[in-house]
């Protein structure tokens, strides 16, 4: 176990004792608990509800939301919906990337950051938009990343 | 709570929520949705309380939806005189306290300015923006806080739920909104009223009905801002439409990424259970109905209609043949109705005001209002409801202000993924569901992506296409791999490399792509090339001929470079630069190695607008740089 309580995943999977199709609501709720889906708690959810793992694998992989990779400390989403796609969403990306030497869906090695991109936060009107831990940072520069990447430690 | 059991009861819950709301006490409104709260408007809330408790004022102070003008949120009214400032900042509440809601005084800074006559406008609905709009829909935002179900009943909320369920049989309320000819506000326009009556003809029960909040087109944000900041309606509307189809259970599929949305309509719902408008026995009709929420887990293909209700199955949410109509075989293979946001939204003012009402708004196949997000190069970004068939150029001009910074219209891109561009050519065009499909591109969920002149078009059908790419579920061949080399294609082109061909090869297979998949985001993945190399072939060619980029956007194909006339030396580009590319020194010519160049843009970003020294080159060699010797800048520039 790498550090994951069992507890938590079972709390999770009694809340919705008994209803149906509840899987990817499931996973949403270890999402959000862990900030990733561990392999602990794919095997706990099959033993409890008897699903087959290939099947919660087959469903962590499709949605965009679930990882089966752990996130950093910090979570970067860049948006580059249309809006901030022409509004050079691309262009902040492509800073965010030089500067922390990774790509979208990668982690930094020191697990400081995540990065990701989204399809439109519904903000455009703020665009370019650049989320980190649930803070938006509105109408980005090229020459602001550095000082906004340095905010988190 | 008590349980509201008849329309005589609601309407004296309305009377004593009224009775009990003093209209003479003064009311201060904050807009809250999810860009104000990301622009500080939970600051401004907590200013708002603090000083109004400091000074023990007796002001009554609500929260609000999204009020759509997101641009200079967070926006802040007072009433009754109904004065509006924009752009409010905590420090700016003591002010604003003393000076307006004591003393009547107005602040002008916090006014809007009219940017061509510059005069300041105190009243919110004398702002253009929303002046030239007719809020059908979404003008109950303002007025309500989305938490307090009883703001929407003190407005006559849930009074069309009462009338459908107390004076009007299903059949009635179905023949409404047929006659009504609301068509589907979520992508194809369908009508609701056909799409209801084939799902409550067809064999099975249980029937189920479905909102559709999963707004996968990057750039639009109506729905969110419906169900944020008017849940109420939304579900309204939903239990209508469960009365009249005969549904006993719905569901609400929301993306995931609208955290608050779900938030507010997990309130809603709770507090509509407790008045008795969902669960048994509803309002005293003997109508049984609930809810529940589904949140989508992130996938555009989510959002079709069977991919959606194999998502609520618990399933991975791929689409399937169309044979099946789901409102045969839906949720776990029984009738079930999907219909978008503001869809729904719309039943209640159908069975309010009738369907002749209803009809006489808009144009002859497309009737009532739409809801637009007006996003991109334009002015006043926001959302933006007009009746359908007013003409693009008043919706960008008048509404929308025109294009930032003073740049020239380019297009305007509509439909999001499924959709595509416009050119100035059709800026009168009515914008409506036939039309918009006429002129190649279509009215989706209603996006809205102005571009000025800086936008490259190739760029924007490779970002489409790169984003379908991406989504494709990859369950059929053309559109899984259709796709995978139209974005090669695209690629190669974007990067200089495009071939003699290249056009005509996108074309060929986007006819493939567009006859033989499975589903609708198969059949018009294309669209977006197919529009722009229609309306812009010649920037293609420019791309593949002349590896000219002519809005200088494609990074492959542009360089930077310092005209030296023009650098005054103020060492900002050499100091920013990621890369160390740039040479100079105090009072000497800066000049870019275009060796170590990786075209950021930042030196062009940063750049003092009274040089305006850096500059970008396409399709022509940059000049050598200035010899060392020359670099000296002796006179002083004026
Ligand atoms: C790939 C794809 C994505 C879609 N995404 C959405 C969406 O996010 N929201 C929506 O309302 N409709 C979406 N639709 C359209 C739905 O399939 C469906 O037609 C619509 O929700 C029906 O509601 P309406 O008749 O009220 O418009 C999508 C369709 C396709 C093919
Ligand atoms: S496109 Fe970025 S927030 Fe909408």
């Amino acid at each position: 176990m790498e550090g994951i309580d069992p507890n938590r995943v079972d709390e999770i999977i009694d809340r919705y004792r008994g209803e149906r199709g509840i899987l990817i609501q499931l996973l949403l709720d270890i999402q959000a608990e862990f900030n990733w889906i561990p392999r602990e708690a794919i095997m706990r959810i099959s033993e409890r509800l008897h699903i087959p793992k290939s099947h919660i694998y087959r469903i962590a992989t499709f949605y965009k939301t679930l990882s089966l990779n752990p996130v950093g400390r910090h979570l970067i989403q860049v948006c580059l919906g249309t809006a901030c796609q022409v509004r050079g969403g691309p262009k902040i990306m492509d800073r965010i990337k030089e500067s922390l030497g990774i790509n979208e869906g990668e982690t930094t090695p020191d697990m400081r950051f995540t990065l990701r991109r989204v399809n439109c936060l519904g903000c455009c009107a703020m665009g370019p938009v650049v989320v980190i831990d649930g803070i938006y940072h509105g109408k980005v520069t090229p020459s602001e990343v550095k000082g906004i990447l340095e905010c988190y430690k | 709570m008590a349980r509201i059991r008849s329309k005589k009861d609601l309407l004296k819950l309305q009377e004593s929520i009224l009775a009990e709301r003093r209209v003479d006490k003064p009311l201060i409104t904050l807009c809250s949705g999810t860009a104000c709260c990301a622009t500080g408007s939970d600051a401004v809330a907590e200013a708002i309380k603090a000083e109004l408790k400091k000074q023990n004022l007796d002001v009554v102070f609500r929260r609000t939806g999204c009020h759509g003008f997101c641009e200079r949120g967070p926006i802040l009214t007072i009433y009754p005189q109904g004065i509006c400032y924009l752009n409010v900042k905590p420090e700016d509440i003591p002010e604003i306290i003393n000076r307006t809601v004591k003393s009547n005084e107005i602040i002008d800074r916090l006014l809007y300015t009219d940017p061509n006559t510059g005069k300041r406008i105190a009243k919110e609905s004398e702002i253009p923006f929303y002046k030239y709009q007719t809020r059908l829909v979404l003008g109950d935002n303002v007025r309500i806080d989305p938490r307090n179900i009883d703001d929407y009943i003190a407005i006559g909320g849930y009074q069309a739920l009462a009338k459908a369920l107390e004076d009007m049989t299903p059949e009635q309320v179905l023949e409404e909104v047929k006659k009504a000819n609301l068509r589907g506000r979520g992508g194809g326009g369908f009508p609701a009223g056909r799409k209801w009556e084939a799902t409550r003809n067809a064999p099975g029960e249980p029937k189920y009905v479905v909102v559709n909040c999963d707004e996968g087109d990057p750039g639009a944000y109506m729905d969110r801002s419906l169900m944020e900041g008017n849940p109420h309606r939304v579900l309204e509307g939903l239990i209508i439409g469960a009365y009249a189809i005969g549904a006993h259970h719905g569901f609400v599929y929301v993306r995931q990424e609208y955290p608050l949305a779900v938030k507010n309509l997990t309130i809603a719902l709770d507090q509509a259970r407790e008045y008795g408008f969902l669960g048994e026995d509803i309002l005293g009709s003997g109508f049984q109905f609930d809810v529940c929420i589904h949140r989508g887990a992130g996938a555009f293909v989510s959002g079709e209609s069977s991919a959606l209700m194999t998502a609520i199955e618990g399933k991975v949410g791929e689409p399937r043949p169309k044979y099946i109509h789901t409102s045969e075989s839906g949720i776990w293979e029984k009738p079930s109705d999907l219909n978008n946001v503001e869809t729904w939204a719309n039943v209640p003012l159908i069975i309010q005001r009738g369907a002749d009402w209803f009809r006489s708004i808009g144009t002859e196949h497309s009737k009532g209002t739409k809801i637009f997000s007006l996003v991109g190069a334009v002015n006043n970004t926001g959302l933006v409801e007009v009746p359908m068939g007013t003409t693009l150029r008043d919706i960008i001009y008048k509404i929308g202000g025109g294009i930032r910074d003073g740049k020239k219209f380019k297009a305007v891109q509509t439909g999001g993924p499924s959709g595509g561009v416009i050119p100035a050519q059709y800026l009168d065009a009515p914008v409506d569901f036939d039309e918009l499909t006429m002129l190649g591109s279509m009215m989706g969920s209603g996006g809205m992506i102005v571009m000025d002149e800086d936008t490259c078009i190739v760029d924007i059908a490779r970002y489409f296409v790169d984003f379908l790419c991406d989504e494709s579920c990859g369950k059929c061949v053309p559109c899984r791999e259709g796709l995978k080399r139209m974005r090669e294609i695209l690629d190669r082109i974007v990067a200089g490399r495009g071939r003699e061909g290249d056009i005509e090869l996108l074309k060929e297979i986007a006819q493939v792509m567009k006859r033989a998949s499975l589903c609708a985001l198969g059949t018009t993945a294309a669209n977006p090339t197919l529009s722009t190399i229609r309306y812009f072939h010649d920037e293609y060619e420019a791309h593949i001929k002349e590896m000219r980029c002519p809005a200088l956007v494609c990074k492959d194909l542009i360089s930077y470079y310092i005209q030296p006339d023009k650098c005054i030396a103020c060492l900002l580009c050499l100091k920013n630069c990621p890369s160390g590319a740039i040479e100079g020194g105090k009072r000497k010519i800066h000049v870019i190695d275009q060796t170590k160049c990786i075209k950021c843009g930042i030196c062009y970003e940063v750049c003092p607008p009274k040089a305006r020294a850096v500059v970008k080159i396409s399709g022509k060699p940059v000049p050598p740089p200035l010899p060392e010797s020359e670099r000296e800048i002796t006179k002083r520039k004026k």
